[in-house]
């Protein structure tokens, strides 16, 4: 066991905050009053992450990437939780997915991506299809060298920026012996393709600036080499890549969940009420202290997720627990930090409503909570059955 | 031209620093620390005199224990091209640092030693002008402004009074202030490229220097409270209360 950091990492970490505090932190509130980042703020963030070596620093050095292992990602991760959610996005870590592009996808998705010159977001929900992603009513049907799909997907992150969407749609059936399933095919599709429409989701409560968007296919054709992977191996690559993706989401939170310990210990320890700090009275107390020990148990878990992944040990349940542990943290914690500000931590001048607001998706997205619980006892379980 | 950077590892700027309950000191245990802001501004001019054809080389220093190597790791991370750990656990007052620093000069022969103008823990501001003292060297003391070219360097000055330029002959030992530049903090490329820079490792005995302290600390204690204000409902009474209160009229 070791439970220190390498001086190489202590140096990124640091590096990772100067970044936060002076490129993105003062941004935070315009962000949140205007419901967007204005592109030239994208822009501008991106090249200022190029500069630093932080954009892309999950992929790989030979494509270009940072080069960094799951484990100094995580780290990276929960530094970058600390600010707005849709900020951070435009410091981008491309999805590990992109690196199962083969022959030209390389140079057309792949490598831009790396470098900064494309975005991309994952399109795999739909309105009858969540947790139950085989239910996908999205269809990809073969004629000649060309895929014809047709179908809606929603909750697409980030769609409204991108300029490519990593598809997943049903391309046919095959029998197995649970019933006929869905077979789901990956393919890579550039927005301006014909018979392609995005359309911006309805407003959500967490993440404001941070938008998902409807897609739309009608007929849209295909060609076959955009395909990621191989046909009807849609979710064999999204398990290859996918799983760890669950980490950021977890280690965001840890960052996050500091940020609001951080502000409810000050306000704690200056606001008086009866003649004293309000942080001398054990019911506030007592709730900054279960707040840090929550915090260091899920960086825990999550480091320990990371360090497997780095080693190639990475597993599913492992990433299950950490993601359910810190997503249900923050949601404590950005309560408690709340509570303790009482009615200062409702209003808008203060960034404690929206930490509060923002910890509600956390516990949805990639994979509920009821998903990670699924994944988790199913482990546990597994050893004992027939 | 070579430029030797003398470097320490301090507190945090940012922590709130406690003095033990004995009163020896000041809480250390669990405290973050890192490089000497001022020496942060120091690392920053030699990489700037680097990047602008100025310097060859720029040589990070640092004495102190084991993790002194992380504030050097800073250091190369920021540009330096190497580094020296003098390695010592416990006190190292002024003189030994400056006399340690002299050895390290005598081995290395630099142009110019450029250093904070103090550390931000023992804010002694000896290290510089002991060190050009011992080695006899000129020294241009609280730098805002470096200009080095043949065989000479042009400094200005913070001093009381406003800015003072001084010509100085080389080599030399500056010692900077807080407006000279803004530091940067290291990118991920070269945080990657700092791990394979050497740091040499050397102890106080090799450059023949007798740490032992010649100063004794009796107590440390913290500052006192400030006392709450207060406010006058006129002018009368504020000249009543400086008079009969406070005593300062």
């Amino acid at each position: 066991m070791q439970f220190s950091l390498s001086e190489e990492q202590t140096l990124i970490v640091e590096t990772v905050r100067r970044f936060v505090e002076e490129e993105l932190a003062p941004y935070e509130d315009e962000v949140e009053r205007d419901n967007r980042v204005r592109p030239e703020l994208i822009r501008q963030v991106r090249e200022r992450a190029i500069e630093r070596g932080l954009y892309a620093a999950n992929m790989p050095e030979d494509l270009g990437g940072g080069g960094l292992d799951a484990l100094t990602v995580a780290l990276m991760e929960i530094e970058l939780g600390r600010t707005s959610f849709a900020l951070q996005y435009a410091v981008a870590r491309p999805s590990n997915i992109l690196r199962a592009c083969k022959g030209e996808q390389v140079e057309r998705y792949l490598l831009p991506t790396v470098r900064g010159e494309r975005v991309e977001c994952l399109a795999m929900t739909e309105p009858q299809a969540g947790s139950d992603l085989r239910a996908m009513k999205t269809r990809a049907e073969r004629d000649g060298d060309r895929y014809v799909i047709n179908g809606a997907k929603h909750f697409v992150s980030y769609a409204d920026v991108a300029d490519y969407a990593i598809l997943f749609a049903a391309s046919g059936v095959e029998d197995t012996p649970r019933g006929p399933r869905s077979r789901i095919t990956s393919f890579l599709v550039d927005k301006d393709t014909p018979g392609f429409d995005v359309v911006m989701g309805p407003e959500s409560v967490s993440h404001r600036g941070f938008h998902h968007c409807e897609l739309v296919f009608t007929d849209c054709r295909v060609h076959e080499d955009r395909i990621l992977g191989e046909e009807h191996k849609g979710f064999d690559v999204a398990n290859a890549w996918l799983g760890a993706t669950r980490l950021t989401v977890a280690a965001q939170c840890v960052g996050r969940a500091r940020r609001a310990l951080d502000m409810a210990a000050e306000w704690a320890a200056t606001r008086k009420q009866f003649g004293q700090a309000i942080g001398k009275f054990q019911g506030t107390s007592f709730k900054l202290a279960d707040m840090a020990t929550g915090i260091e148990a899920a960086e825990l878990l999550v480091l320990r997720a990371a360090d497997r992944e780095a080693r190639g040990e990475g597993r599913d349940r492992d990433f299950a627990m950490a993601k359910l542990y810190a997503t249900e943290m923050l949601a404590r914690v950005t309560d408690d930090a709340l509570q303790i500000y009482g009615g200062m931590g409702l209003v808008k001048d203060l960034p404690i409503e929206r930490f509060w607001r923002d910890a509600r998706v956390e516990r949805i997205w990639d994979g509920t909570s009821e998903i990670q619980r699924h994944i988790i006892s199913r482990s546990v379980l597994r050893p004992h059955e027939d | 031209m070579k430029v030797l950077v003398p470097v320490k590892r301090v507190i945090d700027y940012n922590v709130k620093v406690r003095v033990k309950a004995d009163r020896t000191g000041v809480d250390l245990a669990n405290v973050k620390m890192s490089m000497n802001p001022f020496d942060e501004i120091a690392v920053e001019e030699a990489v700037r005199m680097k990047e602008a054809g100025a310097a060859d080389e720029a040589v990070a220093v640092s004495l102190g224990p084991q993790q002194s190597q992380e504030t050097l790791r800073t250091a190369l991370a920021m540009g330096a091209d190497r580094a020296i750990h003098v390695v010592h656990d416990g006190e190292l007052e002024p003189l030994a640092v400056a006399k340690m620093l002299a050895g390290v000069v005598g081995e290395e022969a630099p142009d110019l030693v450029i250093l904070g103008k103090q550390a931000i823990d023992d804010d002694a501001n000896q290290t510089g002008q002991m060190l050009s003292g011992l080695l006899g060297w000129s020294q241009g003391t609280f730098v805002s402004k470096v200009d080095a070219s043949d065989g000479a360097v042009r400094v200005v000055r913070e001093v009381d009074g406003g800015l003072e330029t001084v010509a100085l002959r080389m080599p030399a030992v500056l010692t900077v202030d807080l407006r000279l530049n803004e530091p940067r903090y290291a990118s991920l490329p070269n945080i990657m490229k700092a791990r394979k820079k050497e740091i040499a490792r050397k102890t106080p005995a090799d450059l023949g220097v007798d740490t032992t302290p010649r100063l004794n600390t009796l107590r440390v204690e913290e500052p006192p409270k400030r006392q709450g204000g207060l406010k006058v409902g006129s002018v009368a009474e504020l000249v009543d209360k400086l008079h009969n209160d406070a005593g300062v009229i």
